[in-house]
């Protein structure tokens, strides 16, 4: 029996769950091995009851934890076919292992990670502690800001990640709730264009190709592990970046809309910058253009692929500005933050002058408010005014209290 | 179709054409190599593989050697079982969708765990998938111990067996839990066939496999494999141990088909005390000594209980 194709609207009102798990359906997904958990759940519930109306063809195995989910995704995708699931949070801390198995083995598989908070203690709300959770674990990372990105950047993640040149899993980022469950107007490709984008899975070293058996997952000590990684993260540092470029161009050839791996918004002549991910850097935007009638300016990065960093682009971002602030939506555990560690290195060697500062918003869901977003960049016009952080180097905003600053 | 492989003889079943081949790691007088292939050799048809971590996956695929002929795949020491189920699954979708490469195979899936991969750490994940009833086998190489980590105990290390983590000492038998019924909680999911078999009853195995692989669905095997080094028995003995050990009935050989058509498929001539049993092993050494004889006599007590209630189940067809 043959799938039905579904009729799509130009623009469809969907949450970032629905338009991720509309991206599912055409890219035809060939197996989807997953465990349900908030905020993410409305991405497999949505491919499942594809899969109840005929609209999908391939498997949807619903195993009985992420550690399985992921285990039945490393098991589909080496026998050779596209794979998806979807986490959040502590199901993607219970799947970190085989996070790790997965980009050893260089399985392409798409991860919708909707980001929420990590207990303890337990929250199902936003923060981006699962992003930064697992990114050394060799996945490439995009970031997408509102549920349109969570659609488009499902496509552009299956073309880079079975690229035979790339063979690395990628994970789509969305805030959880303020993505997941926010209903917004989505422009949409057709069934047939978008499978036409991803196109049909082609196989290599896949254990259902019974003319090669092949062996996968094997055993290394110190005489060759230290090779295969350096060989991965060699192509994540090489190959990957100009693989994703490739792939944004020919995403916008097809639907006008652009990416890049470093989002530039009103930075040409910015003085002030802030640095961040997921639904703050639409809220951060906003604020910069108020900030510019004020005569403050300001402009907005956001980083749309946090894995391979964008360590040069980045540096070129934000060459010019006076003094940047780095957002980080996580506890940091004891250090700045990530976002502020890597924009800091990736400034460090080079001549520029900016005066950098951390920020740590946002946990278990906290919203960022305008008036957080205005007081920050008054600090930053501040420290560009006096020429050093006039501020501790890390602090906290919005939480109650007393004033947390550190460093 | 795929057609059951017409097994004659041993010298004919045991050079059949390998694809698990003898070049490998594993202790001289180790039974996983030989209940491996006993599974293997039982079937023409194409295979899919799983080890989870483990003496069998440590000692088969070290880079750049394999020592598989056959499409295999490791993941990590809980998830052989799922490994292959995401393949399975795989297969069905490219099935549907007419994109197999060989479409007329007809491929068998198959998951290898030791008991330590089984009975404890992926005991989960085997549960989910004899629950999902994937059609796949696993096949537990049981030696009741930790032994690629080096002799610790597992779930499935009976009493009185001396492991690293519970050693015998001035005021210890060793092992103070009794070995956890797999085949009966395996069952339980009512699958359609579980079995117990043994490598040295290489027809019972055989039939049993083929069994299994004739099964539509999920099946469960579970394998004694005498382990040389941690049960401290001689390699040149390693059948003889599985002997005793079928013919002790402290492994008896049975069938549970649907989860409760059981079937003693094994009924030794000579029964042999599992005093015997015990005496053939270094980890047992210590239950001669005065003050633990009576763990010997509890352990046959056990063993010819345990034997009665198969026998009553098999009477009930319960």
């Amino acid at each position: 029996m043959a799938f039905d194709k579904m009729e799509l609207k130009d623009i469809e009102v969907w949450d970032g769950n629905y338009a991720a798990a509309q991206a599912l359906r055409q890219s035809q997904v060939d197996v989807v091995s997953a465990y349900p958990i908030t905020p993410s759940t409305g991405i497999v519930e949505g491919f499942a009851k594809f899969k109840a109306d005929n609209y999908v063809e391939g498997e949807f195995v619903m195993v009985e934890s992420e550690h399985a989910a992921m285990s039945g995704c490393i098991g589909a995708a080496a026998a050779g076919g596209r794979v998806a699931t979807a986490t959040a949070s502590q199901g993607l801390a219970l799947m970190s292992e085989t996070l790790y198995q997965a980009s050893g083995m260089r399985l392409p598989i798409v991860l919708n990670l909707v980001n929420r908070a990590l207990a303890a203690p337990l929250n199902v709300n936003g923060d981006h502690s699962d992003m930064y959770m697992v990114r050394d674990s060799g996945w490439i990372q995009f970031d997408a800001y509102n549920p349109q990105e969570a659609y488009d950047l499902n496509f552009i993640a299956f073309k880079v990640s079975e690229d035979h040149d790339v063979r690395l899993p990628a994970i789509v980022n969305q805030d959880g709730f303020m993505t997941s469950h926010t209903a917004q107007g989505v422009h949409t490709m057709d069934d047939d264009t978008a499978f036409g984008f991803v196109g049909e899975y082609k196989p290599m070293n896949d254990m259902l190709d019974f003319e090669h058996p092949v062996t996968h997952g094997v055993q290394t000590e110190e005489d060759w592990h230290f090779e295969h990684k350096a060989r991965q993260h060699n192509d994540m540092m090489t190959i990957v970046p100009g693989k994703i470029d490739e792939a944004f161009a020919a995403f916008e050839k097809l639907t006008g809309r652009k990416y890049n791996q470093v989002e530039k918004y009103d930075m040409d002549d910015a003085d002030v910058a802030v640095v961040c991910m997921g639904t703050s850097v639409e809220t951060a935007r906003e604020v910069a253009l108020e900030m510019r009638e004020k005569g403050i300016k300001a402009g907005v990065v956001g980083i749309r692929v946090f894995r391979p960093f964008p360590f040069m682009a980045i540096a070129d971002a934000l060459k010019d500005v006076k003094a940047v602030a780095a957002l980080d939506r996580s506890a940091p555990g004891g250090t700045p933050g990530a976002l502020f560690n890597e924009i800091a290195g990736a400034l460090y060697n080079t001549d520029s002058k900016m005066l950098l500062s951390g920020y740590i918003y946002g946990l278990g869901g906290r919203d960022l408010t305008k008036k957080h977003l205005v007081d920050l960049f008054t600090e930053l016009q501040a420290n560009a005014d006096a020429g050093k952080v006039l501020t501790k180097q890390q602090q906290f905003i919005g939480v109650r209290g007393p004033k947390l600053a550190y460093l | 179709m795929s057609e059951m492989k017409k097994i004659k003889n041993l010298k004919e079943f045991s050079t059949s054409a390998d694809r698990f081949e003898g070049a490998n790691l594993l202790c001289p007088g180790c039974a996983h190599s030989i209940i491996v292939r006993e599974v293997l050799n039982a079937t023409n048809d194409d295979l899919v593989l799983a080890a989870s971590t483990g003496c069998l996956e440590v000692c088969t695929a070290v880079y750049p050697y394999t020592s598989w002929d056959a499409s295999w795949i490791h993941i990590g020491f809980e998830n052989g079982s799922t490994a292959v189920a995401g393949a399975e699954a795989m297969y069905k979708a490219l099935k549907t969708k007419g994109r197999l490469k060989q479409p007329d195979r007809t491929p068998k899936f198959v998951a290898f765990g030791g008991d330590g991969a089984s009975y404890d750490i992926g005991f989960q994940w085997i549960s989910g998938c004899m629950e999902r009833n994937h059609d796949m086998m696993y096949v537990v190489l049981d030696n009741e111990v930790y032994a690629n980590t080096g002799g610790q105990r597992s779930s499935s290390t009976p009493i009185g067996a001396s492991a690293t983590t519970t050693p015998a000492g001035k005021i210890s038998y060793g092992e103070t839990k009794n070995k956890k019924d797999m085949m009966g909680i395996m069952a339980a999911h009512n699958i359609p066939y579980a079995a117990q078999v043994a490598p040295n009853k290489w027809k019972d195995m055989v039939k049993k496999i083929q069994k299994g692989f004739a099964t539509e669905g999920a099946v469960f095997i579970n394998a004694v494999s005498p382990c040389t080094t941690e049960w401290k028995f001689d390699p040149k003995d390693t059948m003889h141990l599985t002997d005793l050990a079928t013919d002790s009935l402290v492994f008896p050989l049975y069938e549970i088909i649907d989860g409760h058509e059981l079937n003693i498929t094994y009924r030794p001539k000579n029964i042999v005390p599992v005093e015997e049993y015990l005496a053939a092993q270094g980890r047992f050494r210590h239950l001669f000594k005065d003050q633990y004889k009576y763990l010997i006599k509890e352990w046959q007590e056990r063993v010819d209980a345990n034997w009665a209630y198969l026998n009553r189940r098999e009477e009930a067809r319960v």
